[in-house]
């Protein structure tokens, strides 16, 4: 049986290989730092990435900040309080969007929030990525709080606590490696959705802070670079990727360094 | 199980029976209805998307009625719009996906936490977290360059010449299809039902592991009562993927031909309603046809809910077996 | 004492609290740098960065961007008045311009050419093409590369013994406009089948998205053809096909070939300068070429802003002209520059037109 497993295991990292093989062979020759800082320039005068970073960080903190703690709050809902009526209708909800089409919520902001107000933001942009992260973040929260232990639970509420103190202090922090899975699974899904973004944050050459006005991202310009038609903005849109894996990858290791179980 | 006789993995109210139950201080009545609400936002949230959705489809409900759900023309020159093409690609592609992507991804998890050692499963571990981090565009892009001409040079020919007879192996096999489509698919969702299996099977009590070791288990038989307890999880991260897999728009439309047709074939091009959505969405203009892709989307929400449903009463059935052999 | 998790969320909570947008706004009063934003066809994007990149050296006061989300993103945002400029490779209909809040000018700045690129092994030279041939293959007729109707558009030519496959867009978009719009036009059966537009129903073949995509799928798949923009089948070193027009010459898509078909066309020209060049009846003039037009509003709100467009477009029509050509694009004949101009002198603010030069 162990031999099953592990050729699976083999079989994917070797998938892995052979996309990041291709995508680094592609894309190394136009990494540089003037790529890392620079913004997008016409063809033939280089150019490079740095906006999209910025704002992939900014667009991505700002949906973090809502949907995170959304769904956290969400997915404790469905397992301590969750098996009513009430509770079975959210966790059916939950499920099913996390099948909507990016570009579908990317349309809702954009008739809610864009044309009301009558411009592209980065407001917009992030609401919508929150939307796709907190179904997400619900749906892994959920699932890990309910193994916790019930003996744990008990425990405290057999000294008297309230609730709301066994959920924060006892179960929450027994679930935290699970939870910051569903927040990197949500992470990784935000940072490389392009259709979302097209319609709130719209995307720029130049580099912004403003919550009102357009953002350039990281994805909306690696698609930018893919379908053109010249060789070096593949290049770029390649070289792109890589830094985007490279920032997941951080990201992904801060967030399993803060939440490592037991100091 | 204690004598509670509740089993871990169930929410908290079912513990203690009412009359036992310390009253409810009321920081606790805060706390239950601050989650409350924000279930109850998530519930605002898909009422409001369903509104908006709804008013947008309503020009095209109006004028196809039903029949939406069966027409097979999709002509946006000459105003003929129907859905059943892009119903039957979406299902199809995601159900391979999820066939392919589940034993892999469940092999992998039990790999990862039962069997690898340490020092190994960590890295190992991260590297399949990374498959998740790639972006949609790219993977559209190595389907096209790398996966679709080694399907069409290495993979499909031998399956023709030996299961040619069956209609799924009939047609040109130009790499560029359904297969392929439901494979890219299957590998943007392993990541994703590994992860979450890990950490399931992760959480599974080692009081669990201990008990049958002490039984005299092997450790595959350990492993086996560790899936069992997991079961329902699992499932969960079986949905996760298949939820993505249903979703997933840019990949998918760089590789899976957009041909709205209905052909048993694995080798001919599909369409999937994600995809025609991205596709059409910004360059549609004319309100009949503007709003029948609207109206695409309202089916999508409606296939992604049908698909969960019974996705789960699968789980459930499954559930009640093994309680019993438990 | 609280704990770190407590101290966490309490300044977490603060964090939310204090990101006000309207404590952070770039829209009002940010120095006097004019911020314009224009959207539309993928076509025109590697162009129109240049020449906003270029514009922008000239007047570093002037921060114009453009997103390439495609035509129809582009008329759709223009008519909700969330961009101030968009381009589009399709002119608009009659139907979209009523419903449009204001009235929108089009204003042709480059052309293009739609070429047929194949993959195909074993044939040295460029394969030719008549207007039948093409509406066969499109319309699912032609299954074989050694048909005798290509045979015959190729004399001399060996052609292998292999089905044809047929690529072509799923997306809608404005390549797909022009070709069906010059397929109409050469063939009745393609225009009552099918008809013209941004997404027609291909009767065959498959669908790519984007040109890159089409391009991608037509290089990677032998024996395939399908219809991308000149640029990205020059780029990527594609086969480009010679085209038989209206005069009976096998064109060539190229510089001279798509303007001359522009300029051949220039007297039917309507004075809203919303044309389409294609089968245009000049000896030299390449079948497959149209206009890429910047929309805008006749009447800018903003005067500063208008100006600035004013300004831009008139440079793009003139010295903009030149960066076209390493970029594949072909430049307009000089009599639609002068209509060009003509246009633009219309834009104005509270009536009076905001031409300076």
């Amino acid at each position: 049986m162990t031999s099953l497993t592990a050729l699976c295991t083999l079989g994917v990292i070797s998938i892995l290989i052979l996309i990041l093989g291709y995508i680094s062979y592609q894309g190394i020759t136009s990494l540089s730092w003037q790529f890392l800082v620079e913004t997008p320039k016409p063809v033939g005068e280089g150019g490079g990435i740095g906006n999209a970073i910025v704002g992939s960080l900014i667009l991505l903190g700002l949906a973090s900040l809502v949907g995170i703690p959304l769904g956290i709050a969400i997915g404790t809902y469905l397992a301590e309080l969750g098996s009513g009526w009430f509770g079975t209708i959210v966790r059916f909800v939950a499920d099913s969007l996390i099948g909507v089409p990016s570009i579908v919520f990317g349309v809702f902001v954009y008739a809610l929030i864009v044309l009301q107000q009558g411009y592209f933001s980065t407001l917009a942009g992030s609401v919508a990525l929150a939307l796709i992260m907190i179904p997400i973040v619900t749906r892994t929260t959920e699932e890990i709080v309910k193994l916790v232990p019930k003996s744990m639970r008990e425990g405290a509420l057999a000294l008297g606590a309230p609730e709301w103190r066994v959920t924060w202090d006892i179960v929450l922090p027994a679930a935290k490696t699970g939870i910051a899975t569903g927040a990197m699974l949500a992470i990784a899904r935000v940072l490389g959705e392009t259709a979302p973004l097209l319609f709130t944050a719209f995307g720029s050459r130049f580099y912004n802070i403003y919550l009102d006005e357009p953002m350039a991202s990281m994805p909306v310009q690696i698609y930018n670079y893919a379908i053109s038609p010249f060789e070096e903005w593949h290049a770029k849109a390649w070289a792109a990727t890589l830094v985007l894996i490279t920032l997941i990858l951080l990201i992904n290791i801060s967030v399993r360094y803060s939440t490592r179980k037991g100091y | 199980m204690d004598n509670t006789g509740r089993q871990d993995g169930q929410p908290l109210e079912d513990a203690s029976p009412r009359n036992s139950r310390r009253r409810f201080s009321s920081s606790d009545k805060i706390y239950r209805f601050l989650l409350t609400a924000c279930a109850a936002l998530i519930i605002v949230v898909v009422l409001a998307m369903i509104a908006v959705i709804g008013q947008g489809s309503w020009l095209s409900i109006k004028e196809f009625g039903f029949g939406f759900l069966f027409g097979q023309t999709w002509d946006p020159i000459k105003g003929e719009f129907g859905a059943l093409p892009f119903i039957y690609g979406t299902v199809v592609s995601s159900v391979i996906a999820v066939v392919i992507a589940a034993p892999l991804s469940i092999g992998v998890a039990v790999f990862l936490v039962e069997q690898a050692p340490r020092s190994l499963a960590r890295p190992i571990a991260f590297l399949v977290e990374m498959l998740a981090a790639i972006p949609s565009v790219v993977y559209g892009l190595w389907a096209i360059f790398v996966l679709a001409p080694f399907l069409r040079q290495v993979v499909f020919p031998p399956l023709q010449a030996s299961l040619g007879w069956l209609p799924f192996f009939k047609g040109t096999p130009t790499g560029i299809g359904m297969f392929t489509g439901g494979l890219i698919l299957a590998i943007m969702i392993t990541p994703i039902i590994t992860a979450v299996v890990r950490d399931i099977l992760e959480a599974v009590p080692v009081t669990q592991r201990e008990a049958a070791l002490a039984l005299g288990a092997t450790k595959w038989e350990t492993s086996r009562i560790v899936l069992a307890n997991a079961a329902s999880g699992i499932a969960g991260a079986v949905i996760l993927g298949l939820g993505r897999a249903i979703g997933e728009t840019m990949a998918v439309t760089m590789i899976i031909g957009n041909r709205p047709q209905i052909s048993a074939s694995l080798f001919d091009p599909a369409y999937t309603i994600a995809s025609v959505i991205a596709n059409e969405f910004t360059e549609a203009t004319g309100d009949l046809y503007l709003s029948a892709l609207v109206e695409m989307g309202l089916i999508l929400f409606v296939v992604t809910f049908i698909v969960t449903a019974l996705a789960k009463l699968l789980i459930l059935s499954v559930g009640r077996k093994t309680q019993h052999t438990a | 004492m609280l704990s770190g998790r407590t101290k966490f969320a309490l300044s977490f909570l603060c964090l939310v609290l204090l990101i006000n947008p309207s404590c952070f706004s770039g829209r009002r009063g940010k120095g006097d740098a004019i911020k314009i934003q224009g959207a539309g066809s993928t076509f025109i994007n590697p162009l129109m960065q240049k020449w906003v990149s270029e514009y922008g050296n000239l007047y570093s006061n002037v921060r114009i961007d453009y997103q390439s989300i495609g035509s129809g993103g582009g008329i759709k945002q223009i008519k909700e008045r969330t961009i101030q400029f968009g381009a589009s490779d399709a002119p608009m209909s009659d139907a979209d311009l009523k419903s449009a809040p204001g009235e929108i000018i089009h204003i042709p700045v480059i052309l293009g050419a739609v070429v047929l690129t194949y993959n195909l092994e074993g044939v040295d030279r460029p394969l030719r093409f008549s207007p039948d041939t093409i509406a066969d293959i499109f319309l699912g007729k032609i299954t074989r590369w050694d048909d005798e109707r290509l045979l015959a558009d190729n004399p001399g030519t060996s052609l292998p013994s292999e089905p044809l496959t047929v690529v072509h867009r799923s997306d809608g978009s404005g390549t797909s406009a022009i070709f069906t719009n010059y397929l109409s036009k050469t063939s009745p059966e393609w225009k009552e089948k099918v008809g013209e537009g941004t997404s027609p129903s291909f009767p065959v073949g498959l669908g790519g998205k984007g040109n890159e995509g089409v391009t991608g799928q037509v290089k990677q798949t032998p024996n395939t053809i399908g219809y991308v923009e000149l640029a990205y089948a020059l780029k990527n070193k594609m086969p480009v096909a010679e085209i038989k027009n209206r005069s009976g010459n096998y064109i060539v898509p190229g510089f001279a070939t798509v303007t001359n078909a522009a300029a051949e066309t220039i007297n039917e020209t309507p004075e809203h300068l919303r044309v389409s060049i294609t089968d245009a009846a000049g000896e030299n003039a390449y079948p497959i070429s149209s206009y890429v037009y910047v929309l805008i509003y006749k009447d800018q709100p903003d005067e500063v802003v208008g100006q600035t467009l004013v300004d831009f477009l008139t440079w793009g029509i003139n010295d903009g002209q030149r960066f076209g050509e390493s970029l594949y694009y072909s430049p307009l004949p000089q009599e639609m520059v002068k209509r060009a101009s003509a246009k633009i002198a219309l834009i104005s603010h509270d009536g009076r037109s905001l031409r300076t030069q």
